[in-house]
């Protein structure tokens, strides 16, 4: 099947340009693309179904005054950037999706994938979002409508089989993943944050199992034979937490690393939140593993969030923090709302804490830079 | 002699202290910003140097925003620290909560044993800061002092926009509806007063509070602050220096 690109193609910069090819070709070859925007996406079953999925999180404020001629200005950036990349044709991943694929997380990203499916058909997945009334049961039962759904739309058989098989891959990869960031566990850490993030975003564009599971692999040896093992010895060991920080970075964890310190851990959706739990593969049911799975994820969407109190001492713990940094996205109700309990939970365990509430734009930088150094110089 | 030297260069005003090995104090020079903080370092070194201090030999710090624009500093610490040590400095005890209202932001710092333990900063708004004040007494034809004074003898009027202008365009109409000035000024003092509160909310208020920056000798801001945070708001003539002493005191153990 032959597949156009966008219209103004010719005026992207080389990178992006690549990466629509480079989708392209895929679909050519017959793969599907799914779109997803979040940690609580049961990619098993898109990978049983035959799809590639990818992440749509939008991490630029390129798009976002594009998206504000629909969305409020007041919200979260990206929700914005994601919501612009669609509108503008400029993101290749969102641009060829078949199919893209939401939940019922925060109620700005609700709204917006209502409206993105006028632009993409977006499936929506309700996820309950505490654990007082029958969740399981609750997303068990949506996980099968969502199978049901891609068999009958795109012509496809799921299998338990398929699944479960699907699962210990996935499982795999979170494992892989995981010995890749346990690396920060030594002192001092081989990695600084930004290498190590720059890895994690690496991995996923990269479309098979195999390919992923061998590029985490060689990462890993690579860090272990090559990386300068002193380059941090001295700095003071932060935990980064909070919302997905992709479009921030150079404002929070670079400013932390100029500053004297070393991010050792991210408990954000792209670090150790998406890789810790796995699935029960030889479970009897392994919908509802799978299922299982993706509930003992510490999102602030969930009420009370007792899985990030949980998680968050223990991290402390494992990777010899010294200092807790939280970077939210302005506008972000659930995580913005939650430092106050945060910080009561550092206060407990006597470490320091930082929150900052941030966007997409440079106009702050400044001004972060200053706290992220005196909170260094706190320590 | 030798000479510890710290330089403050906020959004607003720039401020010298200049201490002696006993750390006593022997200058204070204070001078507007103005839009380049490089050639306000520049002149700052010039005035050291003509009012007879070997600048090759002094020890210099350099804090606040334009910290990074003195190239002949042996050091920059950030204001949070730099605060934390001058209030201790100038209020003699090492158990404190600094209130610091400077220009483009506030902060509450809470210090222990002389030691920053904890701080909050205003996030990207200029709502509680100097420049809001600033910006309203312009809008009403006064000086910030005088706004502060007639505020005293203002009441039952209040801004409810934190946004700095949107607040102005409500002062406009207070002013159109033909609202008596202290009444607006009242309204601007204690829409800041409200805004610092808050933030003090967020964290652990030590018995002894200090107000530093520029707007510490307005005695009527301190005095609602207090009323507002149930605590006595301490004031010093050196408060709008805190910042400048805690870098001397930092240049004390710079090595060169």
């Amino acid at each position: 099947m032959e597949y156009t690109l966008p219209e103004q193609f010719e005026e992207f910069a080389d990178a992006r340009k690549a990466g629509f090819l480079r989708v392209k070709g895929l679909k050519e070859q017959g793969g599907k693309v799914a779109g997803v925007f979040c940690t609580f996406t049961p990619t098993e079953i898109l990978d049983a179904a035959g799809f590639v999925s990818v992440s749509l999180c939008g991490m630029s404020d390129e798009t976002i005054p594009a998206a504000e001629s629909h969305l409020p200005k007041n919200m979260c950036p990206l929700i914005k950037s994601s919501y612009g990349f669609a509108l503008t044709d400029k993101c290749p991943y969102t641009y060829f999706s078949d199919l893209i694929v939401g939940e019922t997380t925060c109620d700005g990203k609700k709204k917006m994938y209502e409206m993105l499916n006028d632009i993409k058909p977006t499936y929506i997945l309700h996820l309950p979002q505490g654990y007082d009334s029958d969740p399981v049961t609750i997303w068990t039962n949506e996980l099968r409508r969502f199978i049901k759904f891609l068999e009958e739309k795109f012509n496809v058989t799921i299998t338990d089989e398929m699944l479960r098989d699907a699962a210990r891959k996935r499982n795999i990869q979170r494992q892989t993943h995981l010995k890749l960031m346990e690396l920060q566990k030594q002192c001092p850490p081989p990695l600084g944050g930004m290498q190590m993030y720059a890895t994690m975003e690496g991995v996923g564009f990269v479309f098979t199992h195999e390919e992923r599971v061998a590029k985490l692999n060689a990462l890993r040896e690579s860090v272990e034979t090559n990386a300068d093992k002193n380059q941090f010895a001295g700095a003071k060991r932060i935990m980064v937490t909070g919302c997905p920080i992709g479009g921030v970075l150079g404002k929070t964890v670079k400013a932390i690393e100029a500053s004297g310190g070393v991010v050792v851990c991210f408990e954000n959706c792209s670090g150790i939140k998406a890789a810790y739990q796995m699935v029960d593969t030889e479970a009897e049911d392994i919908v509802k593993a799978i299922a299982e799975r993706y509930l003992q994820i510490g999102c602030s969407v969930m009420t009370p969030n007792k899985e990030r109190m949980k998680m968050i001492p223990k991290l402390v713990e494992e990777y010899k923090v010294d200092g807790i940094v939280e970077v939210d996205l302005q506008a972000c109700t659930p995580y913005c709302t939650e430092t106050f309990k945060v910080k009561q939970l550092a206060d407990s365990l006597n470490i320091p804490y930082l929150a900052v509430e941030t966007d997409y734009s440079q106009s702050d930088s400044g001004q972060l830079s200053t706290r992220m150094e005196a909170f260094l110089e706190m320590l | 002699m030798k000479y510890f030297i710290g330089i403050d260069i906020g959004s607003t005003c720039a401020k010298t202290i200049v201490m002696d090995e006993n750390k006593q104090i022997v200058h204070r020079l204070l001078q507007p910003t103005g839009w380049s903080s490089v050639d306000t370092a520049q002149a700052i070194y010039a005035k050291l140097e003509e009012m007879g201090i070997n600048m090759k030999e002094a020890n210099v710090v350099a804090t606040g925003y334009g910290r990074i624009s003195v190239p002949y500093a042996d050091k920059c610490v950030t204001e949070i620290t730099c605060h934390g040590r001058g209030t201790c400095f100038v209020y003699g005890s090492q158990d404190l909560t600094v209130i610091d209202i400077g220009g483009q932001d506030t902060k509450l710092i809470s210090v222990e044993a002389g030691m920053v333990k904890d701080f909050i900063m205003n996030d990207k708004c200029s709502a509680g800061t100097g420049r809001f004040l600033e910006v309203m007494a312009n809008t009403l034809g006064l000086r910030p002092e005088e706004l502060c004074q007639l505020a005293a003898q203002g009441s039952g009027v209040s801004i409810s926009s934190m946004c700095t202008v949107f607040a102005e365009s409500e002062v406009i109409s207070l002013i159109g509806r033909g609202e008596p000035k202290q009444n607006i000024a009242f309204a601007v003092v204690d829409s800041i007063v409200k805004k610092v509160a808050s933030q003090a909310g967020r964290l652990t208020l030590g018995k002894t509070v200090c107000l530093t920056g520029g707007l510490c000798e307005f005695d009527y801001l301190c005095e609602s602050l207090g009323k507002k945070l149930n605590v006595t708001v301490n004031t010093n003539p050196d408060g709008r220096y805190a910042g400048a002493i805690g870098a001397a005191l930092s240049a004390m153990n710079v090595r060169k």
